[in-house]
């Protein structure tokens, strides 16, 4: 394997997971967001040679037997995405909010979604599955 | 989006990746600013030692009244550590404060320092901690302080050769108040103005006064002025707006289409009032 | 005697989309999804000055990289035709625009040569290893420069750097400023605006030759218009070149366009006779695709001393860029078309001047000319409120077109088809508590708080439109296909991207039809699919499509209760709830098998054929006119400028809601790209037209904490234009959220002296605002 080859690059290209975008070159939009050994990480700023031997888990992942996430689910019932393009980086960062804290504030799921820019929803009907999924995994 | 080819190398040790740089190879840490850089095409390396692979650089230690933290230990492991929390929370508060929760889960505290952005949270706290950051070459060892690591925008004290294995806080005691505040620039996140504020109350007076500027100017400082204001003072709100105005002395402000420099200059004097006055309470 | 009853039972309910399931798992079919055997790479080499002549250019060291099958410069591509320009105005100066530079740059990011190479990583390594050796010229980026006597000529044929004047004018404006009490003017400057979708454009083109059967799946809003001219700039015959929009990341008007890319990777896979792919890199994207607004906006309005505004006077300069894109004279001419907004005043006078720069080209993004205009009006409102001392709610309901009124011929020849323009703003009004605000804000001044509460009443000109008025046509096509099994396909000619109408179509057509939604799918974007449509922009998608939709479910109706009768037996039947029942035998058929029988053709009704399939063109008799008010409440740090929505209130009225979950999602996310222009989003050239914010490290769109909490809420006029009585949202929230932001913020610094603020309303220009009007 190439050495410069992204890790977004080789999902992408090698593995044929395309759920995981591309949406900037910077590492701010947070498109291509994964879960590397249980974190999410941009997977556009870093080496696929940097993820030898890890664990990653992409929005393909996160359905077990048929069914969806809690939080898949959440997103789809609020409404809380439009075009889609942001949606697995932004499902797999929410994710990651509701594993570290199972129940945050508005400020909080703000916070934890800071890194995965959304063009069509204005962020709020997100917040609603982010915390629709709280709720659900509470129950 | 595609950086230029480099040779790869993953070095097992410390001194495997030394040996790495003595030839000419750039550490790869996070790779939160590097990567970027790369895919941009504004950093073209030859040659990447990655030092992901080297075990045992991601710690955070206790050890004789400071706190070791190894090169490698991500933003999110110093912002979610209890130790860091209870002994050093300057430094959490702002390892909490810096990028996303992406970029903490993998960028490093000694990639950050490294990379010595004018505008990165990290150093601010680590000058009002006066941390000493650790580096270690094919000559051994040496404790660089932060105030002559950060030498200039983008550049640092290390020689060729050199790398960082750890970075020294010291722990501080009750009494101890701190706060970092930042004004986030809107688009990148990183600091228009970041201040790192210590303070200690010993009786009435205030005992110690330790202040650290990011994004102001070139390299992150010590806003030795402010602090000699303030100590042995009571901490009244007019001493402490007094001597936050005095952040910005002697220092040559940036200015670009976010913030010119007199309203650079103008934020740090306003954030470094509230920072102090934040922490002062947090002391009492 | 037969009835149709209409069951309606799907419409107006919050009902999840059913795009979802695959953009939630990650199986949705982006453009750089899409891989084909044998399939190539492309990377364009772009210019890096604004301005420049092309003394030479050397392709052979990329050649030479392994991997390079072969490099294409502009000397290839000079016989191909000009990149289109779709709108027309008397005496436009349209500058041919190439597909590749041929010897002059003409701005930051003009294509140059494309690469061809077997991989991405190859073909972006052999850009670079082209040597272009360029004489750099004075560039000029800034419209109101570019109009001044010595500035840089962008196309040298044209030294005074106009493209175009254009005049509309009604009524008596002379006359009424005369008799004027008060003039107010104005200078307002809507900023370039970069679009953002966040699927960058991208191309993928596979060329059949022995089939002369081009295929192009591009990121677009609008396959059917690519269709059409891609074939007329490069000479193909339509009906063998097929468009896929395939999953599309986001438009907002930026992938309305025809871009070079899509002729450009057209002609390469037919010169290479493979396909060939080209993925936009964020950079690129900023660079060369459509920027929005750039407006210099003068505005006089004249009025009497009880608030009633007697004429509006404006000029506009319009920023276009150095070529003009498909849309890019005719967006400023929306502007002049909403200039008067929701007021009665009859005396209006535009004059617009478009501008070449060294810039890219501007064109429609979300409002397109609207959010321009509403901008104007709505700023001026409170600008004539605060120099009569009136209420600016005041003056609005003062002005507000009746209701009796309706349909209003406005000045500027629009017929306004309903309205109640008090409702939203009474409404937002009590939503914040208005009186109380006031008092509220009395009591913080004293204590040297800075809180204001900001109004727009907005109007829009959407579902685009009548074909005399709309370049390429303003109709919609839509085929409702019963299959054997009584399954539907729905085909439509509008191409969604987000806007959800595989949702809120099913739901029509199940409503109609009385099926299960889910019996029902909606297929869009591949013109080898559908019958030709226009596109999904201007809010027209449901209004105009939808309508499509709506009358072809008439027609395949009347078939279905044709083949009813036949199988009943009597003409006396009633269609309803999926079955055709016999009203005196009380006997029925289901939907399923009327469709079963249609294609097993025993018995073919008179005046019938074989198979249920309806196709029906829609050709609107107007424009729909949605309309609301948006209040904003915000509270300054007087130390540091900053801005904070306190409350963010926005009362829209787009019709009949056929999707409530849908329709509060489009409004959220129209404000945020409004509050965005009102507080971040800028586009900013260096005087070399060097785009300083190029990336997203400069470039600040909306995060989730920097929003506030939208409270949204509806008032509902149906439109009389279409039968489902819908207006059109995907640009309201947009339209209506710079002027209440600013507004707001003006009205919290009003007391120390400021009447109006250019946006973006940055903490810099607040702080100097503050600090000059003696706070602190």
């Amino acid at each position: 394997m190439e050495p410069r080859l992204l890790l977004i690059h080789y999902l992408r290209e090698v593995v044929g997971l395309t759920g995981p975008h591309i949406g900037c070159e910077t590492s701010l939009c947070g498109a291509c967001t994964v879960e590397l050994d249980g974190q999410a990480v941009k997977s556009c700023t870093m080496f696929a040679v940097q993820a030898d031997g890890a664990k990653l888990v992409t929005i393909e992942g996160l359905a077990a037997d048929g069914k969806l996430h809690k939080m898949q689910e959440a997103f789809w019932n609020e409404h809380g995405l439009q075009c889609g393009f942001c949606t697995p980086g932004m499902i797999i960062a929410s994710k990651q909010i509701l594993d570290r804290n199972p129940n945050p504030t508005e400020e909080e799921i703000r916070h934890g979604i800071e890194g995965n820019i959304c063009r069509c929803t204005g962020y709020q009907h997100i917040v609603n599955a982010v915390r629709a999924a709280a709720k659900a995994a509470g129950a | 989006m595609i950086p230029q080819e480099f040779e790869y190398s993953a070095p097992k040790s410390l001194d495997e990746a030394i040996t790495l740089l003595g030839r000419g190879a750039k550490p790869l840490a996070g790779g939160m600013s590097l990567i970027p850089m790369m895919k941009l095409r504004l950093a073209v390396p030859d040659h990447l030692a990655d030092l992901g692979r080297i075990k045992d650089l991601s710690y955070i230690r206790e050890h004789s009244g400071s706190l070791l933290i190894g090169a490698t230990t991500t933003h999110y492991a110093v912002e979610s550590s209890a130790l860091v929390r209870s002994k050093c929370p300057l430094l959490a508060e702002t390892a909490a404060n810096i990028g996303d929760v992406q970029v903490r889960n993998r960028g490093t505290i000694g990639g950050s320092v490294a990379h010595a952005d004018p505008s990165a949270d990290y150093p601010a706290a680590l000058q009002a901690l006066e941390a000493q950051i650790v580096a270690r070459g094919s000559k051994g060892e040496r404790a660089i302080p932060i105030d002559s690591f950060l030498a200039d925008t983008f550049t640092t004290a290390l020689e060729p050769g050199e790398i960082i294995r750890e970075v020294i806080v010291p722990i501080d005691g009750a009494g101890v108040g701190v706060c970092y505040q930042k004004v986030a620039q809107k688009a990148s996140g990183f600091a228009v103005v970041g201040i790192a504020v210590r303070i200690q109350r010993g009786g009435e007076k205030l005992s110690m006064v330790r202040v650290g500027v990011t994004g102001l100017s070139n390299r992150a400082y010590r806003a030795t002025h402010t602090e000699r204001a303030l100590e042995g003072r009571t901490g009244t709100p007019a001493e402490i707006e007094a001597a936050a105005n005095l952040v910005a002395q002697g220092v040559d402000a940036n200015s670009d289409i976010h913030a010119s420099a007199p309203y650079r200059t103008h934020l740090a004097k306003i954030h470094a009032a509230r920072a102090l006055a934040k922490a002062l309470a947090r002391a009492e | 005697m037969a009835t149709i009853t209409k069951p309606e039972t799907l419409l107006g309910k919050r009902i999840r989309r059913r795009e979802d399931p695959r953009l939630i798992t990650g199986t949705a079919t982006y453009v750089d999804d899409i891989k084909m055997p044998g399939m190539y790479y492309a990377a364009i080499l772009r210019s890096p000055h604004a301005a420049a002549n092309i003394r030479s250019l050397n392709v052979q060291p990329a050649l030479a990289r392994k991997g390079v099958l072969t490099v294409f410069t502009g000397k290839d591509t000079e016989h191909a035709g000009s990149v289109p320009c779709g709108a027309a105005l008397p005496g436009l100066r349209v500058p041919h625009h190439h597909l590749l530079a041929l010897d002059r740059v003409y701005f930051v990011g003009h294509p140059l040569a494309v690469v061809v190479a077997t991989d991405r990583y190859i073909a972006r390594d052999a850009a670079e290893l082209i040597e272009v050796d360029y004489d750099v010229l004075s560039a000029v980026a800034d419209p109101e420069k570019a109009l001044a006597a010595g500035a840089p000529a962008v196309h040298p044929q044209w030294p005074d750097n106009t493209a175009f004047t254009f005049h509309q004018e009604g009524g008596e404006v002379d006359k009424a400023f005369a008799e004027a009490d008060v003039i107010v003017k104005q200078r307002i400057t809507s900023q370039r605006l970069i679009p953002m979708a966040m699927e960058t454009r991208g191309v993928v083109a596979d060329w059949r030759a022995a089939e002369r059967a081009l295929t192009l799946y591009t990121s677009t809003q609008a396959p059917h218009l690519v269709r059409t001219l891609v074939a007329q700039v490069l000479g193909l015959e339509d009906n063998r070149l097929r468009v896929v929009a395939p999953e599309v990341g986001g438009g907002f008007g930026s992938k309305i366009d025809t871009y070079a890319e899509e002729i450009l990777m057209a002609f390469v896979a037919m010169k290479i006779r493979k396909p060939v792919k080209w993925i936009g890199s964020r950079r690129e994207d900023f660079l060369c695709t459509i920027h929005g607004r750039g407006h210099v906006d003068y505005y006089e309005l004249a009025a009497r001393r009880d608030g009633e505004i007697t004429a509006i006077k404006l000029k506009i300069i319009q920023d276009l860029g150095a070529f003009l894109s498909l849309l890019t004279p005719a967006i400023p001419t929306l502007s002049v078309l909403m200039m008067p907004g929701l007021y009665r005043t009859k005396n209006i006078r535009a004059d617009v001047v478009g501008a070449f720069t060294n810039c890219m080209a501007t064109d429609a993004y979300r409002g397109a000319g609207r959010p321009e205009a509403t901008h104007g009006i709505e700023r001026m409102v409170d600008i004539l409120a605060a120099e009569l001392k009136m209420d600016p709610a005041e003056v609005r309901l003062k002005n507000f077109i009746h209701n009796e009124e309706f349909p209003f011929p406005t000045a500027t020849g629009l017929v306004y088809d309903s309205g109640d323009y008090a409702a939203p703003l009474r409404k937002a009004m009590d939503m914040v508590d208005y009186g109380k605000f006031r008092q509220e804000q009395a009591r913080a001044r004293q204590e040297g708080k800075l809180l204001g509460i900001g109004m727009s009443t907005y109007g829009e000109i959407c579902a685009f439109g009548p074909s005399p008025a709309t370049p390429a046509g303003g109709w919609e096509s839509s085929q409702v296909k019963v299959e054997p099994s009584g399954k539907v396909t729905v085909a439509t000619g509008i191409s969604p991207h987000g806007q959800g109408e595989e949702t809120t179509f099913a739901q029509i057509t199940a409503d109609e039809l009385g099926i299960g939604l889910d019996d029902v799918i909606v297929v869009h974007g591949d013109t080898s699919l559908v019958p030709y449509g226009i596109g999904t922009f201007g809010s027209r998608s449901t209004a105009v499509g939808g309508t499509a939709l709506y009358f072809a479910l008439q027609e395949l109706k009347t078939k279905l209760k044709k083949w009813g009768v036949t199988l009943l037996e009597s003409e006396d039947v009633t269609l309803a709830d999926g079955r055709c029942t016999c009203n005196k035998s009380g006997k029925s058929v289901s939907f399923q098998e009327i469709a079963f029988a249609a294609y097993r053709a025993m018995k073919v009704p008179a005046g019938a054929e074989p198979g249920l399939v309806s196709t029906y063109f829609w050709e609107p008799p107007n424009f729909t006119f949605p309309f609301g008010a948006h209040i904003v409440v915000t509270e300054i740090d007087r130390d540091t400028g900053e801005v904070f929505i306190r409350r963010y209130v926005a009362i829209d009225d787009c019709g009949k809601i056929l999707n409530p979950l849908i329709v509060d999602g489009q409004v959220h996310g129209g404000v945020a790209q409004g509050i965005g222009q009102a507080l971040w989003e800028q586009a900013v050239y260096d005087d070399n037209g060097q785009l300083i914010t190029g990336e997203l490290m400069d470039y600040a769109v909306a995060k989730a904490p920097m929003m506030p909490w939208i409270e949204s809420g509806h008032t509902v006029t149906p439109s009389p234009v279409n039968p489902l009585g819908v207006k059109g949202v995907g640009e309201a929230g947009t339209i209506g959220a710079s002027p209440a932001v600013v507004n707001s913020v003006v009205d919290a610094l009003s007391h120390l002296g400021v009447r109006h603020i250019d946006m973006p309303l940055t903490p810099e220009k607040i702080w100097n605002l503050v600090s000059a009007g003696g706070g602190k």
